[in-house]
């Protein structure tokens, strides 16, 4: 008998559970579910269901007018290819740069080592807007060599897009708390016998850096992605813009509601899969090293 | 021998009318509309004309999103990289122009004639930009729920007086067929505080600065008038007669049309779908008069010259090509705002005689004030913006005021008064 309600007990503790997990998952997913229903409808109706469950349901006049109004309206294609194209090279080139940067913090010995890494770490609290105007300066007067030769000025470039946000403090960081948690025994075998700097990086650390190249990822990926005010400032022609510009687009003097959830669906699923495919090394890495990204 | 000289031939050719091409001067033009696809397309219309009209310059269109434009331009003019035509709203031209980003336009005499005066920017003498079109605010109304409430139909010449327009807005409450008697669009924070409800202030014998110095705001925007306007204001909220600052967006865009706001303070821009949705009951009714006459915002956006080109020249001579009937026409039909001229206006599907929204070009003509021409007033519209919210959310009106004056008057004096004056 005691047994019998100990089992229940499990069971209304599990139910209960699940129904609070349910709970919170349906708080999560209803912005997504509106976002979708919302971009079926015409703007009249979707603004009338906004005040109602009507607004998470596909009812009344549903079509995919949206998506082809906003296709007609921002070169989508172009866009996504700009973002994705910013993004991959800028989360890559990240990855690299600031494992190996946090590589050099973690394991070699150099003076001034310290001091470096309290500089990286105090580039935190200085906020983006503040540098911005600056930042702007100096690309603006710094060269490039590209196919139309030598020029001054890395205004309205791809690479204006990409370089600036390479060395990431925060990835730096990220990295090096991770590095410092490995076992030294990795690194001093490896030396032992016989491995160069740059074999012990590519060849006993980073294959087992999994996790944390997950999460750095996954935050260069949305910071890129993301990106708004600095293409803005930097990017003149549209065949350059990012796809988070393309929204603003939509916002005329009457605002095109049914358009612009149409063209956050298209935007937010790529952000949804690539989250999707790294989430197990991603909640590994908040699990192992304690950071909340 | 024949072929090589065939040849030959083609090469010069080729030569001279590559030649030819790179005689031209390109133009930079910015414009704030991307996305806009009506109003663009009839820019790009008035560029391929210019090009083809003419070979000393090419113009290129860039265009950017509104709603990040200005900082678009800001970051340009930090970079050293502005454009040569500058695309810019109306209340900011001051300001740039005290800021060096823009340079005087030396149009031909008679050029802007026929123009609405807010269509024409001048700053300390100098004119520096001129409008393609024109936006106006009105008070959406249905015949049928004022004939249902006895309530008056205003003109221009005898628009609602204070006394009036605040028991219509009492008699629609009282109602109680409408969620609110006035919605004002409190939802749309930003410019359309300063251009929306400047003028109710202004009726009132107030005004955001003094206009005669501009040096200071003291007496204007917290003296008795002023605060008689502020208190009839936060009224409207403490009595329920409009929503307040907590609007729902959706409210704002459809309550009207729903038929769940009797009255609606709304631009030219949402006129076709009030009069679609309403039919011939529609009616835009001119601004009030609380004792000072009855005004409205003026001044959207124009072209203007950059300071940085060195063209100067090529730019005006665009200016001056796109100021013809036939394009203010084509925007207007575009992008559903009043053209700048009379003529124009005659020629349009909005704004001809008989036509739903003809009212308002008479309405920017016969009530359009600009807004403070100061390079301040960027700053002066935040400040009042705030404290139009705060009143409306109750705080004390007089302390509210002087507050605002405080601030506004101190920004003067930081910027050494803008140029009207050393301090």
């Amino acid at each position: 008998m005691q047994s019998m309600s100990f089992a229940s007990q499990q069971r209304l503790s599990i139910s209960l559970r699940y129904a609070l997990l349910i709970l919170i998952s349906l708080i999560f997913i209803f912005p997504i579910v509106f976002m979708v229903m919302s971009s079926l409808k015409p703007d009249l109706q979707l603004l009338r269901d906004s005040a109602s469950l009507r607004a998470f349901m596909p009812v009344g006049d549903i079509s995919l007018n949206n998506y082809a109004d906003a296709f007609a309206r921002v070169p989508i294609v172009q866009f996504f290819f700009n973002s994705v194209f910013t993004t991959a090279v800028s989360v890559a080139a990240a990855l690299w740069l600031n494992s190996m940067a946090a590589f050099s913090l973690a394991f070699l010995q150099w003076r001034g080592k310290a001091l470096v890494l309290s500089l990286i770490i105090a580039t935190f609290i200085v906020p983006f807007e503040v540098i911005a105007i600056p930042l702007l300066m100096v690309v603006n007067n710094l060269p490039w060599l590209g196919p139309e030769g030598f020029e001054i000025g890395w205004l309205n470039t791809y690479h204006v897009q990409i370089i600036p946000f390479i060395a990431d403090s925060l990835g730096i960081f990220l990295f090096y708390q991770y590095f410092r948690d490995l076992p030294d025994e990795l690194v001093e075998a490896a030396r032992i016998d016989g491995a160069s700097i740059w074999q012990i990086y590519a060849r006993i650390i980073m294959p087992i850096a999994g996790p944390i190249l997950a999460t750095v990822a996954i935050l260069k990926f949305l910071a890129m992605w993301n990106a708004y005010i600095w293409p803005l400032m930097t990017i003149r022609s549209e065949e350059l813009r990012p796809i988070m510009v393309g929204l603003q687009y939509f916002f005329q003097l009457n605002t095109a509601w049914g358009e612009i959830m149409a063209y956050l669906t298209v935007v937010t699923i790529p952000v949804l899969l690539f989250y999707l495919a790294l989430q197990r090394a991603f909640i590994e890495s908040i699990a192992t090293s304690g950071i909340k990204g | 021998m024949k072929k090589a000289a065939s040849l030959l031939v083609l090469v010069v050719m080729l030569i001279t009318v590559s030649g030819l091409a790179s005689a031209q001067t390109e133009l930079s033009f910015w414009y704030h509309g991307a996305g806009n696809t009506a109003e663009g397309e009839v820019f790009q219309m008035i560029v391929d004309d210019f090009n083809a009209s003419q070979s000393d310059y090419v113009v290129v269109v860039e265009d950017f999103p509104q709603a990040n434009y200005n900082s678009s331009i800001v970051a340009a003019a930090a970079a050293g990289d502005m454009p040569d035509i500058v695309d810019i709203d109306g209340p900011v031209f001051a300001n740039w122009a005290w800021s060096g980003w823009l340079a005087p336009l030396s149009l031909s005499e008679g050029a802007t004639e026929g123009l609405l005066p807010s269509a024409i920017s001048e700053y300390q003498g100098d004119l520096y930009a001129v409008g393609l079109w024109e936006a106006a605010v009105a008070v959406f109304a249905r015949r049928s729920v004022l004939d249902a409430n006895d309530i008056r139909i205003p003109t221009l010449d005898e628009p609602w007086t204070a006394d009036e327009f605040d028991a219509a807005l009492e008699a629609l409450q009282a109602t109680g067929e409408f969620d609110v008697a006035l919605d004002l669009g409190m939802v749309w924070t930003g410019e359309w505080y300063p251009y929306a409800f400047s003028p109710f202030l202004q009726s009132f014998g107030g005004d955001m600065i003094d206009r005669d110095t501009y040096l200071t705001a003291e007496g204007a925007l917290n003296g008795p008038e002023a605060v008689a306007f502020g208190e009839w204001w936060q009224s409207l909220f403490e009595r329920g007669l409009a929503y307040g600052t907590s609007q729902d967006g959706a409210d704002r865009d459809t309550c009207f049309i729903d038929n769940r706001c009797a009255l609606q303070w709304n631009g030219n821009w949402a006129g076709a779908a009030a009069a679609e949705a309403a039919g011939d009951d529609i009616l835009f009714l001119p601004a009030p008069d609380f004792g000072h006459g009855n005004i409205i915002g003026a001044a959207s956006w124009q072209l203007g010259l950059s300071a940085t080109s060195e063209h100067p020249e090529g730019v005006n001579a665009f200016i001056e090509f796109a100021l013809q009937d036939e394009y203010f026409v084509a925007f207007s039909d575009g992008n559903g705002l009043a053209p700048p001229t009379k003529d124009a206006a005659g020629l349009t599907m909005n704004y001809s005689s008989g036509a739903a929204m003809e009212v308002f070009y008479e309405l920017s003509e016969a009530q359009g004030l600009v807004r403070p021409v100061t390079p301040g007033y960027p700053t002066m519209a935040l400040i009042f913006e705030k404290a139009l919210a705060d009143i409306a959310n109750g705080a004390d009106v007089q302390d509210t005021l002087d507050a605002a004056v405080d601030e506004i008057d101190q920004d003067i004096e930081d910027n050494m008064g803008y140029g009207f004056e050393d301090m």
